[in-house]
């Protein structure tokens, strides 16, 4: 650990290139952080808000999706870019020392420049819907935290089994698809039957997104006993990508 | 706190299995479900076996040996890439390693946020790098387009940038690998000239390479590494000769090349022995400087061998090159080699190189560069001293250098 806080320039850097990287040579620039969330929200609206009319607790269908959009969209990336970090910076791994946690942990914190970009149209959603602004919006950054837990957790396993397996890297995208269903970003929890709540609260997205959700929206309160299954889960889930990553990467250059 | 690098018995073992791995879950699976009792290959072959060694502060020290002895997988172990099996590393300072001339530079990225980034992946800090980047920019001579993105830039360019951090880096202990391998001379010429500057700055340097001159001109100590192992360690000059030396084979005037293994080339052609001929075609045991001496290469031809040119060059025991004689610097075109076996000679007046040792290298290639095949220091060829000048007197290396021309003196025109 103290190695990592000598490199922590490194990984500024790296999180940095994977930011400036990501959106040199595109027609659209930095504004893609906002068209792939809002997007979603607008196709999620009109055909699991309009037509499949999908309960939204009362709430607008827009920003019901959309304020749980934005954490999935941060942890979806996330998920796809550390997954495969290792294997694109295999030149790296190959060819110099430094903490190899620093590439995929890097992966994941350049998504929060994203992150940030599409809050604003949150701002601006709310002020459409007028929906008063709550202190539980200086939540979000709070929440944040275990929401990255979560995603460094998960991505530091499948980035090193990406090194040894290959094929992890076509199982990321579906694994992430599947996610999605389990979580509730298109429906609200409360369209769960009561026996089965538990297993969803399981999934840590399950407890955070509904938290994400009910500290900006009125009339929503956190289900405090989710909330912390989904904290306890998102740490358990770090520990253990921290302690697979540890061991397995005395290996990486040898094998990747 | 005397040495800055201290390797304690490191060996490296790799599982032959790692090399042919189940590259896919998807194997791994299938794998199993078919054989499932069965266990995963044993054989092991070993990179690495019971390396020690210590370098002191400030010390220079050269690493060399043939491809595949273990060169570059111990610069991975002791810039701890790679982990070794067994054995102890013990390093006192600020480690940098260059494997690789530009790591982690990113095409899209320009000149100067890719020295930035190199320079911090090689581990120095971003004002150590503020503080040098335009010394950086200077030395790659990059001008202008340090702000254009490296994909615009030219190979050599993106070579001299990388060069560029490379003779900046911070570090108390560098580890070099062959990368002075690549750029034009005279870009060669000022990284050397600034890596001895390096060690001369109190800093521990490493260096591996093939280029003897270089290592030789470098370092002051050097370790040849066979099969692994440590052969010897010592004066470099001493080594670099006894390493050298187990690239001949021994004979004085008739040297059969069939055996050597150590070869590259497709094969059309295969140099099967060389001879050391007198003008009247008797064979040459003992050659003296100024004598007149035929080289006889023997050789097996595949069918139809178009436009090739033959090559004999001449090497001294630290590696400089002396001479190139080839059929393309003196004209003469082998339109067409015949099938099987043949024989070309090349006729020398008068060898005017001082005494000494010296290697012969071997090539037949066409003349669009395509290796028909190559033998590196395949022959040893000793020159003995003669009375050159008609004096009376010897000339040994020592104090003649290299070459000796015919000449006359004149006093006051007389």
């Amino acid at each position: 650990m103290k190695e990592v806080w000598q490199y922590r320039e490194l990984f500024f850097f790296m999180v940095w290139r994977d930011v400036k990287i990501r959106y040199k040579q595109t027609l659209l620039g930095a504004s893609w952080a906002i068209i792939q969330p809002f997007f979603t929200m607008i196709v999620f609206t009109i055909f699991f808000g309009r037509l499949a009319k999908m309960p939204s607790d009362g709430i607008p269908y827009p920003i019901f999706s959309y304020s749980a959009l934005l954490p999935w969209t941060f942890f979806a990336g996330a998920l796809n870019l550390s997954g495969n970090s290792l294997v694109v910076n295999s030149n790296l791994i190959t060819k110099v020392y430094f903490p190899r946690i620093t590439i995929p942990a890097a992966a994941v914190f350049s998504g929060l420049v994203d992150f940030a970009i599409a809050f604003t149209v949150l701002l601006g959603m709310m002020v459409y819907y007028q929906i008063e602004f709550t202190w539980g919006l200086l939540m979000w950054p709070l929440l944040l935290i275990p929401l990255v837990l979560v995603a460094l957790g998960v991505g530091m396993i499948l980035s090193s089994l990406n090194v040894k397996y290959r094929d992890i890297k076509y199982t990321i995208p579906f694994g992430i698809q599947l996610w999605l269903f389990l979580t509730p970003v298109i429906y609200p929890t409360s369209i769960i039957p009561e026996r089965f709540r538990f297993l969803a609260a399981l999934n840590p997205l399950t407890g955070l997104i509904e938290t994400f959700r009910a500290t900006i929206l009125p009339g929503r309160e956190v289900n405090l006993h989710g909330l912390l299954i989904s904290l306890a889960v998102s740490v358990m889930l770090f520990v253990a990508g921290f302690v697979y990553f540890r061991k397995t990467e005395r290996n990486f250059a040898d094998i990747i | 706190m005397e040495f800055s690098l201290k390797v304690d018995a490191i060996s490296k073992q790799y599982r032959i299995g790692q090399l042919f791995r189940e590259n896919m879950l998807r194997d791994a699976v299938v794998n199993f479900v078919k054989h499932p009792f069965v266990k995963k290959s044993k054989e092991t072959i070993w990179a690495l076996k019971d390396v020690s060694f210590e370098i002191k502060k400030g010390e220079t020290l050269g690493i060399i040996g043939r491809n595949g002895a273990g060169k570059s997988t111990l610069l991975k172990v002791l810039s701890k890439i790679t982990y070794p099996s067994s054995g102890s590393l013990k390093v006192h300072g600020r480690i940098a390693s260059l494997l690789e001339v530009g790591t982690g530079f990113h095409l899209e990225l320009t000149g100067r946020e890719n020295i930035y980034m190199n320079g911090s992946i090689l581990g120095m800090k971003k004002k150590e790098i503020d503080k040098r980047i335009d010394e950086i920019i200077e030395f790659s001579g990059i001008g202008n387009f340090i702000d254009t993105p490296v994909k615009r830039y030219s190979s050599g360019m993106r070579l001299r940038l990388g060069f560029a951090v490379a003779a900046h880096l911070i570090a108390d202990i560098l580890l070099i690998d062959e990368i002075l391998a690549v750029g034009d001379a005279g870009f060669q010429k000022k990284c050397l000239n600034a890596m001895g500057g390096l060690s001369s700055g109190g800093r521990t340097v490493l260096f591996v390479s093939h280029n003897m001159a270089a290592v030789e001109n470098l370092c002051q100590r050097v370790i040849w590494i066979d099969d692994g192992k440590v052969k010897k360690d010592g004066d470099s000059k001493e080594v670099i000769r006894s390493y050298l030396e187990t690239f001949s084979n021994g004979d004085y005037s008739n040297f059969d090349l069939d055996k050597i293994e150590n070869r590259s080339g497709n094969g059309a052609i295969r140099f099967s022995g060389m001879e050391f001929l007198d003008l009247k075609g008797n064979p040459k045991n003992i050659i003296q400087t100024g004598d007149s001496l035929i080289v006889r290469l023997h050789y097996y031809s595949e069918n139809g061998v178009r436009n090739l040119h033959f090559a004999l060059e001449l090497y001294t025991v630290l590696g400089t090159k002396v001479t190139s004689l080839n059929t393309w610097a003196s004209g003469f075109e082998i339109q067409k080699l015949p099938w099987g076996e043949g024989y070309i000679d090349v006729e020398i007046d008068s060898l005017n190189i001082v005494a000494n040792r010296y290697y012969v290298s071997l090539w037949a290639a066409s003349a669009g560069n395509l290796w028909y095949d190559k033998l590196d220091y395949c022959a040893m060829l000793d020159v003995e001293q003669s009375d050159f000048y008609n004096s009376g007197r010897e000339m040994s290396s020592q104090h003649f250098g290299m070459v000796l021309f015919p000449c006359k003196w004149k006093l006051n025109g007389r």
